[in-house]
Protein backbone atom coordinates (compact mmCIF):
# COMPACT_ATOMS: atom_id res chain seq x y z
CA UNK A 1 0.00 0.00 0.00
CA UNK A 2 1.52 3.31 -0.97
CA UNK A 3 1.29 6.36 1.15
CA UNK A 4 0.55 8.58 -1.76
CA UNK A 5 -2.46 10.67 -1.09
CA UNK A 6 -4.82 11.38 -3.94
CA UNK A 7 -5.82 14.98 -4.52
CA UNK A 8 -9.26 14.32 -3.15
CA UNK A 9 -7.83 13.95 0.30
CA UNK A 10 -6.87 17.57 0.38
CA UNK A 11 -10.23 18.53 1.85
CA UNK A 12 -11.52 19.99 -1.37
CA UNK A 13 -15.20 19.54 -1.94
CA UNK A 14 -16.04 18.18 -5.33
CA UNK A 15 -19.32 18.17 -7.09
CA UNK A 16 -20.91 14.75 -7.55
CA UNK A 17 -20.02 14.71 -11.21
CA UNK A 18 -16.39 15.58 -10.66
CA UNK A 19 -16.20 13.07 -7.88
CA UNK A 20 -17.55 10.37 -10.11
CA UNK A 21 -15.01 11.21 -12.77
CA UNK A 22 -12.31 11.07 -10.20
CA UNK A 23 -13.46 7.71 -8.96
CA UNK A 24 -13.37 6.34 -12.47
CA UNK A 25 -9.94 7.78 -13.03
CA UNK A 26 -8.63 6.31 -9.85
CA UNK A 27 -10.03 2.88 -10.40
CA UNK A 28 -8.88 2.56 -13.98
CA UNK A 29 -5.75 4.66 -14.19
CA UNK A 30 -4.25 4.86 -10.77
CA UNK A 31 -2.17 1.70 -10.87
CA UNK A 32 -0.67 2.80 -14.16
CA UNK A 33 -0.01 6.31 -12.98
CA UNK A 34 1.83 5.28 -9.86
CA UNK A 35 3.53 2.30 -11.47
CA UNK A 36 5.20 3.75 -14.51
CA UNK A 37 7.52 0.80 -15.08
CA UNK A 38 6.44 -2.54 -16.48
CA UNK A 39 8.18 -4.76 -14.04
CA UNK A 40 7.91 -3.00 -10.81
CA UNK A 41 4.09 -2.96 -10.74
CA UNK A 42 2.41 -3.12 -7.31
CA UNK A 43 -0.03 -5.97 -6.92
CA UNK A 44 -3.34 -4.83 -5.34
CA UNK A 45 -5.56 -7.30 -3.78
CA UNK A 46 -9.24 -6.96 -4.60
CA UNK A 47 -9.89 -6.22 -1.01
CA UNK A 48 -7.22 -3.58 -0.65
CA UNK A 49 -8.26 -1.90 -3.84
CA UNK A 50 -11.87 -1.95 -2.90
CA UNK A 51 -11.11 -0.66 0.59
CA UNK A 52 -9.07 2.09 -1.01
CA UNK A 53 -11.90 3.10 -3.27
CA UNK A 54 -14.29 2.98 -0.35
CA UNK A 55 -12.06 5.26 1.67
CA UNK A 56 -11.88 7.63 -1.24
CA UNK A 57 -15.64 7.87 -1.62
CA UNK A 58 -16.40 8.08 2.02
CA UNK A 59 -13.85 10.76 2.66
CA UNK A 60 -15.51 13.08 0.14
CA UNK A 61 -17.83 15.21 2.23
CA UNK A 62 -19.93 16.16 -0.78
CA UNK A 63 -20.77 12.50 -1.38
CA UNK A 64 -21.86 12.00 2.20
CA UNK A 65 -24.80 14.36 1.97
CA UNK A 66 -26.61 14.03 -1.34
CA UNK A 67 -30.14 14.20 -2.67
CA UNK A 68 -30.62 12.03 -5.72
CA UNK A 69 -33.77 12.01 -7.78
CA UNK A 70 -34.92 8.98 -9.68
CA UNK A 71 -37.44 6.21 -10.04
CA UNK A 72 -37.57 3.23 -7.75
CA UNK A 73 -37.01 -0.22 -9.30
CA UNK A 74 -35.96 -3.69 -8.12
CA UNK A 75 -37.55 -2.92 -4.78
CA UNK A 76 -36.82 -5.66 -2.28
CA UNK A 77 -37.76 -6.03 1.34
CA UNK A 78 -36.16 -9.06 2.88
CA UNK A 79 -37.12 -10.32 6.33
CA UNK A 80 -34.23 -8.38 7.84
CA UNK A 81 -36.35 -5.23 7.54
CA UNK A 82 -33.79 -3.42 5.46
CA UNK A 83 -34.98 -2.16 2.10
CA UNK A 84 -33.02 -2.48 -1.12
CA UNK A 85 -33.81 -0.84 -4.41
CA UNK A 86 -32.29 0.66 -7.47
CA UNK A 87 -32.80 4.29 -8.32
CA UNK A 88 -32.96 4.82 -12.05
CA UNK A 89 -33.25 7.58 -14.51
CA UNK A 90 -33.03 7.36 -18.28
CA UNK A 91 -29.27 7.09 -18.29
CA UNK A 92 -28.06 5.38 -15.15
CA UNK A 93 -28.86 3.31 -12.12
CA UNK A 94 -27.82 3.59 -8.50
CA UNK A 95 -28.04 0.86 -5.91
CA UNK A 96 -29.67 2.05 -2.71
CA UNK A 97 -29.98 0.62 0.76
CA UNK A 98 -32.40 1.81 3.40
CA UNK A 99 -31.59 0.41 6.81
CA UNK A 100 -34.40 -0.94 8.91
CA UNK A 101 -34.34 1.96 11.38
CA UNK A 102 -34.52 4.56 8.60
CA UNK A 103 -37.21 2.55 6.82
CA UNK A 104 -39.32 2.66 9.99
CA UNK A 105 -39.10 6.47 10.12
CA UNK A 106 -39.88 6.93 6.43
CA UNK A 107 -43.59 7.90 6.66
CA UNK A 108 -44.35 6.93 3.09
CA UNK A 109 -44.93 3.85 1.01
CA UNK A 110 -42.21 2.90 -1.42
CA UNK A 111 -43.50 1.52 -4.65
CA UNK A 112 -41.98 0.21 -7.79
CA UNK A 113 -41.83 3.04 -10.36
CA UNK A 114 -42.39 5.81 -7.81
CA UNK A 115 -40.51 9.02 -8.49
CA UNK A 116 -38.61 9.97 -5.37
CA UNK A 117 -35.78 12.03 -4.09
CA UNK A 118 -33.45 10.03 -1.87
CA UNK A 119 -31.06 11.49 0.66
CA UNK A 120 -28.07 9.65 2.00
CA UNK A 121 -24.36 9.05 1.73
CA UNK A 122 -22.42 7.24 -0.92
CA UNK A 123 -20.40 4.20 0.07
CA UNK A 124 -19.02 0.92 -1.21
CA UNK A 125 -20.25 -2.51 -0.33
CA UNK A 126 -17.02 -4.34 -0.45
CA UNK A 127 -18.41 -7.86 -0.60
CA UNK A 128 -19.93 -7.29 -4.00
CA UNK A 129 -17.69 -4.43 -4.98
CA UNK A 130 -20.58 -2.17 -5.53
CA UNK A 131 -20.80 1.41 -4.63
CA UNK A 132 -24.24 2.37 -3.39
CA UNK A 133 -26.29 5.00 -1.67
CA UNK A 134 -27.01 4.47 1.97
CA UNK A 135 -30.37 6.23 2.16
CA UNK A 136 -31.80 7.87 5.28
CA UNK A 137 -34.67 9.99 3.89
CA UNK A 138 -36.95 9.58 0.93
CA UNK A 139 -39.63 12.00 -0.24
CA UNK A 140 -41.96 11.81 -3.16
CA UNK A 141 -41.53 14.15 -6.08
CA UNK A 142 -44.28 15.22 -8.50
CA UNK A 143 -47.50 14.71 -6.47
CA UNK A 144 -45.22 14.54 -3.52
CA UNK A 145 -44.00 18.03 -4.31
CA UNK A 146 -47.51 19.37 -3.59
CA UNK A 147 -47.45 17.64 -0.27
CA UNK A 148 -44.06 19.17 0.49
CA UNK A 149 -45.43 22.57 -0.39
CA UNK A 150 -48.41 21.87 1.89
CA UNK A 151 -46.09 21.04 4.76
CA UNK A 152 -43.87 24.03 4.09
CA UNK A 153 -46.76 26.51 3.96
CA UNK A 154 -48.42 24.90 6.94
CA UNK A 155 -45.24 25.36 8.95
CA UNK A 156 -44.94 29.00 7.87
CA UNK A 157 -48.55 29.89 8.67
CA UNK A 158 -48.48 27.92 11.88
CA UNK A 159 -45.41 29.86 12.96
CA UNK A 160 -47.33 33.05 12.28
CA UNK A 161 -49.99 31.87 14.69
CA UNK A 162 -52.75 31.73 12.09
CA UNK A 163 -53.87 28.31 13.27
CA UNK A 164 -53.88 29.16 16.96
CA UNK A 165 -56.86 27.86 18.86
CA UNK A 166 -56.99 31.17 20.72
CA UNK A 167 -58.01 33.12 17.64
CA UNK A 168 -60.85 30.78 16.74
CA UNK A 169 -64.24 32.38 17.24
CA UNK A 170 -67.34 30.64 18.52
CA UNK A 171 -69.93 29.69 15.93
CA UNK A 172 -73.34 31.26 16.66
CA UNK A 173 -75.85 28.63 17.68
CA UNK A 174 -78.75 30.17 15.82
CA UNK A 175 -77.38 32.12 12.87
CA UNK A 176 -79.92 34.25 11.04
CA UNK A 177 -77.83 34.73 7.93
CA UNK A 178 -75.68 31.88 6.69
CA UNK A 179 -73.16 32.44 3.92
CA UNK A 180 -72.19 29.60 1.62
CA UNK A 181 -69.15 29.56 -0.63
CA UNK A 182 -68.89 26.63 -3.00
CA UNK A 183 -69.34 25.68 -6.60
CA UNK A 184 -72.75 26.41 -8.09
CA UNK A 185 -72.82 23.01 -9.71
CA UNK A 186 -71.41 20.59 -7.15
CA UNK A 187 -73.18 18.22 -4.80
CA UNK A 188 -71.80 20.19 -1.86
CA UNK A 189 -74.29 23.03 -2.38
CA UNK A 190 -77.22 20.63 -2.61
CA UNK A 191 -76.10 18.76 0.51
CA UNK A 192 -75.72 22.00 2.47
CA UNK A 193 -79.06 23.47 1.38
CA UNK A 194 -80.91 20.24 2.14
CA UNK A 195 -79.37 20.11 5.58
CA UNK A 196 -80.17 23.75 6.33
CA UNK A 197 -83.71 23.36 4.99
CA UNK A 198 -84.30 20.42 7.29
CA UNK A 199 -82.66 21.83 10.40
CA UNK A 200 -83.05 25.58 10.27
CA UNK A 201 -85.57 26.81 7.70
CA UNK A 202 -85.86 30.16 9.48
CA UNK A 203 -82.40 31.07 8.33
CA UNK A 204 -81.58 33.18 5.36
CA UNK A 205 -78.90 31.86 3.06
CA UNK A 206 -76.58 33.97 0.98
CA UNK A 207 -74.78 31.91 -1.61
CA UNK A 208 -71.60 33.09 -3.26
CA UNK A 209 -70.68 30.84 -6.15
CA UNK A 210 -66.98 30.31 -6.76
CA UNK A 211 -64.99 27.78 -8.72
CA UNK A 212 -63.43 25.39 -6.22
CA UNK A 213 -60.56 24.12 -8.31
CA UNK A 214 -58.21 25.41 -10.97
CA UNK A 215 -56.15 28.55 -11.16
CA UNK A 216 -59.15 30.87 -10.99
CA UNK A 217 -60.39 29.26 -7.76
CA UNK A 218 -58.15 30.98 -5.15
CA UNK A 219 -58.91 34.59 -6.18
CA UNK A 220 -62.61 33.74 -6.58
CA UNK A 221 -62.73 32.17 -3.13
CA UNK A 222 -60.98 35.19 -1.64
CA UNK A 223 -63.49 37.53 -3.34
CA UNK A 224 -66.44 35.41 -2.17
CA UNK A 225 -65.22 35.51 1.44
CA UNK A 226 -64.99 39.30 1.28
CA UNK A 227 -68.42 39.60 -0.37
CA UNK A 228 -70.15 37.43 2.25
CA UNK A 229 -68.30 39.19 5.04
CA UNK A 230 -69.77 42.45 3.71
CA UNK A 231 -73.28 40.93 3.74
CA UNK A 232 -73.30 40.78 7.54
CA UNK A 233 -73.59 37.02 7.59
CA UNK A 234 -73.43 35.35 10.99
CA UNK A 235 -71.38 32.42 9.78
CA UNK A 236 -69.80 31.40 6.48
CA UNK A 237 -69.57 27.83 5.19
CA UNK A 238 -66.59 27.27 2.92
CA UNK A 239 -67.22 23.95 1.24
CA UNK A 240 -66.25 21.56 -1.47
CA UNK A 241 -66.93 17.91 -2.15
CA UNK A 242 -64.23 15.27 -2.18
CA UNK A 243 -61.42 15.03 -4.71
CA UNK A 244 -57.74 14.39 -5.19
CA UNK A 245 -55.09 16.51 -3.50
CA UNK A 246 -54.80 18.55 -6.71
CA UNK A 247 -58.58 19.06 -6.77
CA UNK A 248 -58.57 20.37 -3.21
CA UNK A 249 -55.47 22.47 -3.78
CA UNK A 250 -57.22 25.83 -3.88
CA UNK A 251 -58.01 25.35 -0.19
CA UNK A 252 -54.26 25.11 0.50
CA UNK A 253 -53.58 28.33 -1.38
CA UNK A 254 -51.93 30.88 0.86
CA UNK A 255 -54.23 33.70 -0.36
CA UNK A 256 -57.34 31.72 0.52
CA UNK A 257 -55.97 30.65 3.90
CA UNK A 258 -55.10 34.23 4.77
CA UNK A 259 -58.54 35.42 3.60
CA UNK A 260 -60.19 32.89 5.93
CA UNK A 261 -58.13 34.26 8.80
CA UNK A 262 -58.91 37.87 7.84
CA UNK A 263 -62.65 37.24 7.46
CA UNK A 264 -64.67 39.12 10.08
CA UNK A 265 -67.30 36.40 10.14
CA UNK A 266 -66.69 32.99 11.70
CA UNK A 267 -65.87 30.44 9.00
CA UNK A 268 -66.67 26.73 9.01
CA UNK A 269 -64.58 24.81 6.51
CA UNK A 270 -66.02 21.60 5.09
CA UNK A 271 -63.78 20.44 2.28
CA UNK A 272 -63.48 16.93 0.93
CA UNK A 273 -64.05 13.91 3.11
CA UNK A 274 -63.27 13.01 6.70
CA UNK A 275 -59.66 12.16 5.88
CA UNK A 276 -58.88 15.28 3.86
CA UNK A 277 -57.19 18.12 5.66
CA UNK A 278 -56.54 21.42 3.96
CA UNK A 279 -54.83 24.52 5.31
CA UNK A 280 -58.25 26.23 5.26
CA UNK A 281 -59.39 23.57 7.72
CA UNK A 282 -56.64 24.67 10.08
CA UNK A 283 -57.31 28.38 9.52
CA UNK A 284 -61.10 28.16 9.85
CA UNK A 285 -62.85 28.77 13.15
CA UNK A 286 -64.28 25.28 12.90
CA UNK A 287 -63.39 22.32 10.73
CA UNK A 288 -66.15 20.09 9.43
CA UNK A 289 -65.46 16.70 7.90
CA UNK A 290 -67.84 17.25 4.97
CA UNK A 291 -70.06 20.00 3.51
CA UNK A 292 -73.10 18.39 5.19
CA UNK A 293 -71.31 18.34 8.53
CA UNK A 294 -70.48 22.03 8.05
CA UNK A 295 -74.19 22.80 7.62
CA UNK A 296 -74.99 20.80 10.75
CA UNK A 297 -72.36 22.58 12.80
CA UNK A 298 -73.81 25.91 11.66
CA UNK A 299 -77.27 24.95 12.94
CA UNK A 300 -76.77 23.55 16.41
CA UNK A 301 -80.24 24.73 17.36
CA UNK A 302 -82.74 23.12 15.03
CA UNK A 303 -86.36 23.87 14.24
CA UNK A 304 -87.38 21.04 16.60
CA UNK A 305 -85.41 22.64 19.41
CA UNK A 306 -87.10 25.96 18.75
CA UNK A 307 -90.56 24.41 18.63
CA UNK A 308 -89.94 22.66 21.95
CA UNK A 309 -88.76 25.91 23.46
CA UNK A 310 -91.83 27.81 22.27
CA UNK A 311 -94.09 25.04 23.53
CA UNK A 312 -92.44 25.29 26.91
CA UNK A 313 -92.73 29.07 26.91
CA UNK A 314 -96.45 28.77 26.15
CA UNK A 315 -96.89 26.37 29.06
CA UNK A 316 -94.99 28.63 31.41
CA UNK A 317 -97.10 31.52 30.30
CA UNK A 318 -100.35 29.61 30.87
CA UNK A 319 -99.20 28.41 34.29
CA UNK A 320 -98.33 31.94 35.24
CA UNK A 321 -101.74 33.15 34.17
CA UNK A 322 -103.47 30.44 36.17
CA UNK A 323 -101.44 31.37 39.23
CA UNK A 324 -102.15 34.98 38.66
CA UNK A 325 -105.86 34.35 38.29
CA UNK A 326 -105.96 32.13 41.37
CA UNK A 327 -104.25 34.83 43.39
CA UNK A 328 -106.62 37.43 42.06
CA UNK A 329 -109.62 35.21 42.80
CA UNK A 330 -108.53 34.83 46.41
CA UNK A 331 -108.02 38.53 46.67
CA UNK A 332 -111.41 39.09 45.12
CA UNK A 333 -113.16 36.67 47.44
CA UNK A 334 -111.69 38.53 50.41
CA UNK A 335 -112.83 41.83 49.01
CA UNK A 336 -116.35 40.51 48.39
CA UNK A 337 -116.66 39.41 52.01
CA UNK A 338 -115.48 42.77 53.19
CA UNK A 339 -117.70 44.57 50.79
CA UNK A 340 -120.73 42.56 51.77
CA UNK A 341 -120.29 43.56 55.39
CA UNK A 342 -120.03 47.22 54.50
CA UNK A 343 -122.76 46.97 51.95
CA UNK A 344 -125.84 49.36 51.90
CA UNK A 345 -127.87 46.26 51.11
CA UNK A 346 -128.67 45.70 54.73
CA UNK A 347 -129.98 49.21 55.04
CA UNK A 348 -132.00 48.75 51.89
CA UNK A 349 -133.60 45.70 53.42
CA UNK A 350 -134.59 47.53 56.58
CA UNK A 351 -135.86 50.45 54.58
CA UNK A 352 -137.93 48.11 52.54
CA UNK A 353 -139.40 46.68 55.70
CA UNK A 354 -140.27 50.07 56.92
CA UNK A 355 -141.97 50.90 53.64
CA UNK A 356 -143.92 47.66 53.85
CA UNK A 357 -144.91 48.56 57.34
CA UNK A 358 -146.07 51.97 56.31
CA UNK A 359 -148.01 50.50 53.45
CA UNK A 360 -149.70 48.01 55.69
CA UNK A 361 -150.60 50.66 58.17
CA UNK A 362 -151.87 52.96 55.45
CA UNK A 363 -154.06 50.23 54.09
CA UNK A 364 -155.49 49.46 57.50
CA UNK A 365 -156.34 53.14 57.98
CA UNK A 366 -158.02 53.25 54.65
CA UNK A 367 -160.17 50.22 55.37
CA UNK A 368 -161.21 51.65 58.73
CA UNK A 369 -162.13 54.85 57.10
CA UNK A 370 -164.16 53.17 54.40
CA UNK A 371 -166.01 51.23 57.07
CA UNK A 372 -166.67 54.40 59.00
CA UNK A 373 -168.02 56.10 55.92
CA UNK A 374 -170.20 53.11 55.17
CA UNK A 375 -171.73 53.22 58.69
CA UNK A 376 -172.34 56.89 58.42
CA UNK A 377 -174.01 56.40 55.08
CA UNK A 378 -176.28 53.79 56.55
CA UNK A 379 -177.39 56.18 59.35
CA UNK A 380 -178.13 58.87 56.82
CA UNK A 381 -180.15 56.46 54.72
CA UNK A 382 -182.21 55.54 57.76
CA UNK A 383 -182.88 59.22 58.52
CA UNK A 384 -183.86 59.69 54.94
CA UNK A 385 -186.30 56.79 55.13
CA UNK A 386 -188.13 58.40 58.03
CA UNK A 387 -188.73 61.47 55.93
CA UNK A 388 -189.84 59.55 52.85
CA UNK A 389 -193.59 59.76 51.93
CA UNK A 390 -193.31 56.13 51.07
CA UNK A 391 -192.78 55.31 54.69
CA UNK A 392 -196.34 56.70 55.42
CA UNK A 393 -197.84 54.06 53.12
CA UNK A 394 -196.51 51.44 55.50
CA UNK A 395 -198.64 52.80 58.16
CA UNK A 396 -201.87 52.24 56.06
CA UNK A 397 -202.06 55.42 54.02
CA UNK A 398 -202.47 55.17 50.24
CA UNK A 399 -201.82 57.53 47.35
CA UNK A 400 -204.61 57.83 44.76
CA UNK A 401 -203.75 59.15 41.31
CA UNK A 402 -205.86 59.67 38.21
CA UNK A 403 -205.13 57.13 35.58
CA UNK A 404 -205.55 59.60 32.82
CA UNK A 405 -202.98 62.18 33.86
CA UNK A 406 -201.43 60.79 37.01
CA UNK A 407 -202.46 63.74 39.18
CA UNK A 408 -202.73 62.97 42.87
CA UNK A 409 -206.40 63.02 43.91
CA UNK A 410 -206.00 65.13 46.99
CA UNK A 411 -209.56 66.60 46.77
CA UNK A 412 -212.89 65.23 45.65
CA UNK A 413 -213.02 67.51 42.71
CA UNK A 414 -209.98 65.83 41.32
CA UNK A 415 -211.60 62.37 41.43
CA UNK A 416 -212.02 60.77 37.97
CA UNK A 417 -213.65 57.58 36.73
CA UNK A 418 -210.51 55.49 36.75
CA UNK A 419 -207.91 55.94 39.39
CA UNK A 420 -204.82 54.12 40.71
CA UNK A 421 -204.16 53.37 44.31
CA UNK A 422 -200.66 52.95 45.61
CA UNK A 423 -200.04 51.13 48.85
CA UNK A 424 -196.81 50.28 50.60
CA UNK A 425 -196.06 47.18 48.54
CA UNK A 426 -197.78 47.85 45.18
CA UNK A 427 -200.74 49.52 43.42
CA UNK A 428 -204.17 48.70 41.99
CA UNK A 429 -206.85 50.40 39.95
CA UNK A 430 -210.24 51.52 41.25
CA UNK A 431 -213.43 52.93 39.69
CA UNK A 432 -215.47 55.80 41.14
CA UNK A 433 -218.97 54.61 41.97
CA UNK B 1 -89.71 44.25 26.82
CA UNK B 2 -92.90 45.81 25.49
CA UNK B 3 -92.37 48.93 27.52
CA UNK B 4 -93.06 51.14 24.58
CA UNK B 5 -96.49 52.67 24.33
CA UNK B 6 -97.34 51.00 21.04
CA UNK B 7 -95.76 47.60 20.70
CA UNK B 8 -95.25 46.37 17.17
CA UNK B 9 -98.05 44.13 15.92
CA UNK B 10 -96.90 40.53 16.36
CA UNK B 11 -97.41 39.79 12.71
CA UNK B 12 -94.63 42.26 11.95
CA UNK B 13 -92.15 40.46 14.20
CA UNK B 14 -89.66 37.95 12.93
CA UNK B 15 -88.90 34.85 14.95
CA UNK B 16 -85.98 36.27 16.90
CA UNK B 17 -87.90 39.41 17.81
CA UNK B 18 -90.98 37.48 18.85
CA UNK B 19 -88.92 35.05 20.91
CA UNK B 20 -86.91 37.79 22.59
CA UNK B 21 -90.06 39.65 23.54
CA UNK B 22 -91.68 36.44 24.77
CA UNK B 23 -88.69 35.79 27.01
CA UNK B 24 -88.95 39.32 28.35
CA UNK B 25 -92.62 38.79 29.11
CA UNK B 26 -91.98 35.51 30.89
CA UNK B 27 -89.37 37.03 33.12
CA UNK B 28 -91.54 40.08 33.73
CA UNK B 29 -94.49 37.92 34.75
CA UNK B 30 -92.27 35.76 36.90
CA UNK B 31 -90.42 38.51 38.68
CA UNK B 32 -92.37 41.74 38.65
CA UNK B 33 -95.39 42.76 40.63
CA UNK B 34 -97.87 44.14 38.19
CA UNK B 35 -101.50 45.09 38.27
CA UNK B 36 -103.90 42.45 37.07
CA UNK B 37 -104.88 44.60 34.17
CA UNK B 38 -101.30 45.06 33.13
CA UNK B 39 -100.51 41.38 33.67
CA UNK B 40 -103.47 40.33 31.58
CA UNK B 41 -102.41 42.68 28.86
CA UNK B 42 -98.88 41.36 28.66
CA UNK B 43 -100.13 37.80 29.04
CA UNK B 44 -102.29 38.27 25.99
CA UNK B 45 -99.30 39.69 24.20
CA UNK B 46 -97.31 36.65 25.30
CA UNK B 47 -99.93 34.30 23.91
CA UNK B 48 -99.92 36.14 20.63
CA UNK B 49 -96.14 35.86 20.55
CA UNK B 50 -96.25 32.10 21.18
CA UNK B 51 -98.72 31.78 18.34
CA UNK B 52 -96.52 33.94 16.14
CA UNK B 53 -93.44 31.84 16.88
CA UNK B 54 -95.30 28.63 16.12
CA UNK B 55 -96.68 30.05 12.95
CA UNK B 56 -93.24 31.16 11.80
CA UNK B 57 -91.74 27.77 12.67
CA UNK B 58 -94.48 25.94 10.81
CA UNK B 59 -94.34 28.10 7.75
CA UNK B 60 -90.60 28.65 7.65
CA UNK B 61 -89.00 28.03 4.31
CA UNK B 62 -85.32 28.50 3.75
CA UNK B 63 -84.72 31.71 1.83
CA UNK B 64 -81.78 31.39 -0.49
CA UNK B 65 -80.22 34.34 -2.24
CA UNK B 66 -77.21 34.49 -4.43
CA UNK B 67 -74.61 37.20 -4.66
CA UNK B 68 -74.51 38.51 -8.18
CA UNK B 69 -72.01 41.31 -8.52
CA UNK B 70 -73.01 43.71 -5.76
CA UNK B 71 -76.63 42.59 -5.69
CA UNK B 72 -78.51 39.75 -4.03
CA UNK B 73 -80.81 37.84 -6.32
CA UNK B 74 -83.20 35.02 -5.41
CA UNK B 75 -81.58 31.67 -5.93
CA UNK B 76 -83.53 28.63 -7.03
CA UNK B 77 -81.80 25.36 -6.60
CA UNK B 78 -83.16 22.12 -7.92
CA UNK B 79 -82.58 20.18 -4.74
CA UNK B 80 -85.84 20.95 -2.98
Amino acid sequence: MTSLAPPARAGVCLSGKKARALVRLLILEYPRLVQPTLFASVQWTVSSLTRYVRDLLESDASLQDVWVEGEISNLSRPASGHVYFTLKDSGAALRCVLWKTSAARLGMNLQEGLAVAVHGKLGVYEVSGQYQLYADQIRPVGEGALYQEFLRLKAVLEAEGLFDGARKRPIPELPRRIGIITSGTGAALRDILNTLRRRSPLAEVIFAAAPVQGVEAPPALVAALAALDAQATDVILLARGGGSIEDLWAFNDERVVRAVVACGTPVICGVGHETDFTLCDFAADLRAATPTAAAELATRITREDLAAYVRDAGLRLATMLLNLLAAQRNLFAGLIAELRYASPERRVISERQRVDDYARRALAGLVHRVRLEAAQLKGLAQGLDALSPLAVLGRGYAVVTRKTDGRVVSRLALASAAMRVRVSDGEFDVRKS
Amino acid sequence: MPKSATPKPVKDLNYEQALAELEGILSALENDQKSLDESMKIFERGQALVARCNELLEAAELKVKKISGDALIPFEDDSS
